[in-house]
């Protein structure tokens, strides 16, 4: 806890720079000038999105395997923050969407694979929080969380698999792709803004989890207590 | 500069998101904390 205030200040002024680098160090790209700058925090959010449901399949692996509650609570807390990078990287392709192909939403296979990932993974939410056993809830959502997976690679590869009204990649996107050096180094101080903000989020959102395990625990121990005393009571008056 | 309010819409979007998700995450773990000290405090009062 001690390291907690000077790493979140360095993320806050790294965020700062980042909003700074993005609005006015990174240059005008030539036919969309301004609304280009979205790209940053836009890209930034499936980044962090990525990189959140890539550990709640690890840690969905992991409980399946060791049966051990920090895997469950990684498991909801990284599925929680990939969900919310995931409805910011929505929220800001819709806002960029309507200026530069004048339209809000179509349904390519790039946006509608992301859609049905939000979707999948919302679901996910809703099925733990309709199973009351701990285990057989953490088992449950492992296994569909495993499955909600298998639609991330998907999203990733969709507009290069298919002609999509989403651009094709401009990073690992082959011969014709790339970006300005500004942009690129722009686009790196972003990332990394987003991905400690990400980061932050993930470890109070596990500290929730870890103390609502410990609060289920002095329930059972108190209940526990209660009929102690209470057989005693009954015991003592036969 | 015609589309600007859309580029501060999604910059204002984004934060909102991510501070709003963390602010009901410290709400949720200041309920539980007092919740945990509650019981603790019942149990060793037996």
């Amino acid at each position: 806890m001690k390291t907690r205030i000077p790493i979140t200040l360095l993320i806050a002024a790294l965020l700062f720079f980042a909003g700074y680098a993005a609005l006015f160090i990174a240059p005008d790209e030539a036919t969309m000038h301004q609304i280009q700058r979205i790209f940053y925090f836009h890209l930034s959010s499936w980044m962090a999105m990525f990189t959140a449901l890539s550990l709640a399949f690890i840690a969905n692996v992991a409980w399946l395997v060791t049966r051990q509650p920090k895997w469950d609570w990684l498991g909801v807390s990284s599925v929680e923050v990939g969900v919310v990078s995931c409805t910011a990287g929505l929220i800001t392709g819709v806002l960029w969407g309507r200026p530069a192909w004048g339209i809000w939403w179509t349904w390519d296979a790039r946006l509608t694979t992301c859609f049905i990932l939000w979707l999948l993974y919302i679901s996910y939410l809703i099925l733990r929080g309709l199973i009351e056993e701990p285990q057989r809830r953490a088992t449950l959502s492992a296994v569909f969380g495993i499955f909600a997976f298998l639609d991330a690679p998907l999203v990733y590869v969709s507009n290069r698999l298919w002609r999509t009204q989403h651009p094709s990649p401009v990073i690992f996107g082959g011969q014709d792709s790339g970006l300005d050096p500004t942009m690129g180094k722009v686009l790196m101080i972003c990332m990394a803004a987003m991905l400690g903000v990400a980061i932050l989020v993930l470890i109070d959102r596990y500290r929730l989890e870890r103390l609502r395990h410990e609060l289920d625990e002095l329930r059972l121990a108190a209940d526990f207590r209660a009929a102690n005393s209470n057989s005693a009571v009954t015991k003592g008056a036969l | 500069m015609s589309n600007f309010h859309f580029l501060l819409t999604a910059w204002i979007a984004v934060w909102a998101v991510f501070f709003g998700y963390e602010l009901s995450i410290a709400s949720r773990i200041a309920r539980l904390r007092e919740e945990v000290d509650r019981l603790k405090q019942q149990l060793r009062e037996g």
